[in-house]
């Protein structure tokens, strides 16, 4: 026993540096895209956003977090109280774990595992989880509608997602996320791909619930879906997962479609830039999308919402399967042939 | 005593405990919380085998999608009232019937290879080599050249699967308004933008 502790105390010490190495920026990132979704909010709407705490208001966002620190966590009589507890801890967790595969520079990424693509979509279809435990736990009506709400709308997009990322693998041969991103190196993926390119873009809004795709949590039905019963810490959590969710699908994007951390021409200025810098410009740029989208995009009806999914994406999607898959093949471009 | 013997201790045992859970629990969605937990260590072995893909594919269609659905059910249930006070005795015999079956089936496999267990062949390899290949290209070189036809036909087998249950469940109901999107997209000329002047009105 001593000596398994002193052959893997080392290794998993370095485990740990590692998982802090990406935990604190995240938790940085998802601070300063919070305050970033509200000031493009606020802008678009011609409103200042926040500016009282501290400079531009830029302390806004961890003041409320202190302020939700310091709330009480109403446990309803009712609820399933283990079950309402664990819910926000699955979401945060779920959505932190998927990030231990996304490489944000050549070689720096924590587990570069052969399967990273399908261990993200996997560790995303567990999000769902999190949504429906908190839904039934809160022995509610309005949490109930919303976690089934949310649960249908991301299984059926969750279906397209994965025609689309099949049409990339088609591309690229691997699973691999790294090798992914060197496989574009010649031409980002978005360009041949460019209806693919949307139809991940939009199923990615309505996969992390995302306006104009919100109905989980459309106020004016459902008072605010899920999380209707939440308070204090609790609500943080699932208001951090909600964010590194809706962070990790702009990642996505950027590995799938916008050549990861490739400058954007391979010539001497552009490609002195380190790595993780282009990749960062991307995710931002990405968020700004997501960010705009919610600004000026009406909310969709519910079964609008399910038509575009079912009757749009996925004839689309299956389509692209077949047709990228038939011209690799015909032209003899297929990765590996 | 490495880690590896130490992880797989630790999915086992987790999985024996959350599917004893799974038949004790009162509640039939704290069951399926549990069936969910122990799906994933499952998955958790096929990682320590190094069949990654195994893994992967085993959360994204079960823990993804089946048990999704199998929550929703449940969650759908009224299971207060259903929640059975009774014996659970009741079910001994049945349950010891099922074990018997199992054990005798187990018993004759291990009769059937005479208990010499260094000989066993049960599948001479008659693939290819692997080595060298991630086990996805290997699962998909196998599955797609050597049994192509099997994957075919279990394919054509879940589609008829498909289009059965939703012939069965299909019924169309009389006088539902339906959101004609083409039609809506076709209608020209009945929009009319006017600029009112305030205190104006205007004629329809």
């Amino acid at each position: 026993m001593i000596n398994l502790a002193q052959t893997y105390f080392i290794e998993v010490m370095t485990i740990i540096l590692y998982c802090l190495l990406i935990f604190v920026p995240l938790l940085l990132g998802v601070v300063m895209a919070l305050y970033a979704d509200r000031k493009i909010w606020a802008a678009v709407q011609k409103r200042r956003g926040p500016n009282v705490v501290g400079p531009y208001g830029l302390f806004q966002v961890p003041a409320d977090g202190l302020k939700f620190i310091f709330k009480e966590i109403i446990l309803p009589d009712g609820s399933d109280k283990t079950v309402f507890l664990i819910a926000p801890i699955i979401t945060l967790a779920l959505s932190i774990a998927a990030w231990a595969v996304v490489p944000v520079q050549a070689g720096v990424v924590l587990a570069n595992i052969n399967v990273g693509i399908l261990y993200i979509f996997a560790i995303s279809s567990l999000g769902v989880y999190g949504i429906l435990m908190a839904g039934w736990s809160s022995n509610s009506k309005y949490p109930f509608f919303g976690a089934l709400r949310s649960a249908a709308q991301m299984v059926s997009y969750e279906v397209s997602i994965g025609f689309v990322i099949i049409t990339v693998l088609l591309c690229v041969g691997s699973l691999n996320l790294t090798e992914i991103v060197m496989a574009q190196k010649t031409m980002w993926f978005f360009i041949p791909l460019f209806p693919m390119f949307i139809v991940f873009f939009i199923s990615a809004l309505a996969e992390t619930n995302r306006p104009p795709f919100d109905l989980p949590e459309a106020e004016s039905e459902l008072v605010a879906g899920y999380q209707t019963e939440y308070s204090g810490m609790p609500f943080v959590l699932f208001m951090f997962g909600e964010y590194i969710n809706i962070l990790l699908m702009c990642a996505m994007t950027t590995i799938l479609f916008l050549g990861g951390w490739l400058p954007p021409i391979d010539i001497y200025p552009l490609n002195a830039v380190p790595g993780f810098v282009w990749f960062l410009l991307k995710v931002t740029f990405v968020f700004y999308l997501f960010a705009m989208v919610k600004a000026f995009v009406p909310r969709y009806r519910y079964d609008q919402l399910m038509r575009l999914g079912w009757k749009v994406f996925l004839p689309l999607s299956l389509f692209a399967v077949v047709a990228t898959s038939s011209i690799l093949f015909f032209f003899n471009l297929a990765p590996g042939m | 005593m490495t880690a590896q013997l130490l992880t797989f201790y630790l999915f086992s045992g987790v999985i024996l405990i959350s599917s004893l859970m799974v038949i004790s629990t009162k509640n039939p969605v704290h069951s399926v919380l549990f069936l969910i937990l122990s799906f994933l260590n499952a998955a958790g072995l096929f990682v320590i085998l190094h069949a990654e893909f195994l893994a992967m594919i085993l959360i994204i269609v079960y823990v993804g999608a089946v048990a999704v659905l199998f929550l929703f059910v449940v969650m759908m249930l009224d299971f207060k009232t259903s929640i059975n006070k009774d014996n659970i005795l009741q079910y001994i015999p049945i349950g010891i019937l099922i074990g018997v079956v199992f054990i005798a089936e187990l018993i004759i496999v291990l009769i059937n290879t005479k208990f010499d267990l260094t000989n066993i062949q049960v599948l001479p390899n008659p693939l290819s080599d692997f080595t060298g290949k991630s086990n996805t290209e290997a699962i998909g070189s196998v599955l797609y050249t050597d049994y192509i036809l099997y994957f075919q036909l279990s394919g054509v087998i879940l589609l008829v699967a498909m289009i059965g249950s939703i012939v069965l469940t299909l019924r169309e109901r009389e006088g539902v308004k339906r959101q004609v999107v083409s039609e809506q997209l076709q209608r020209q000329g009945k929009i009319d933008l006017v600029d009112v002047k305030s205190g104006k009105g205007v004629d329809i």
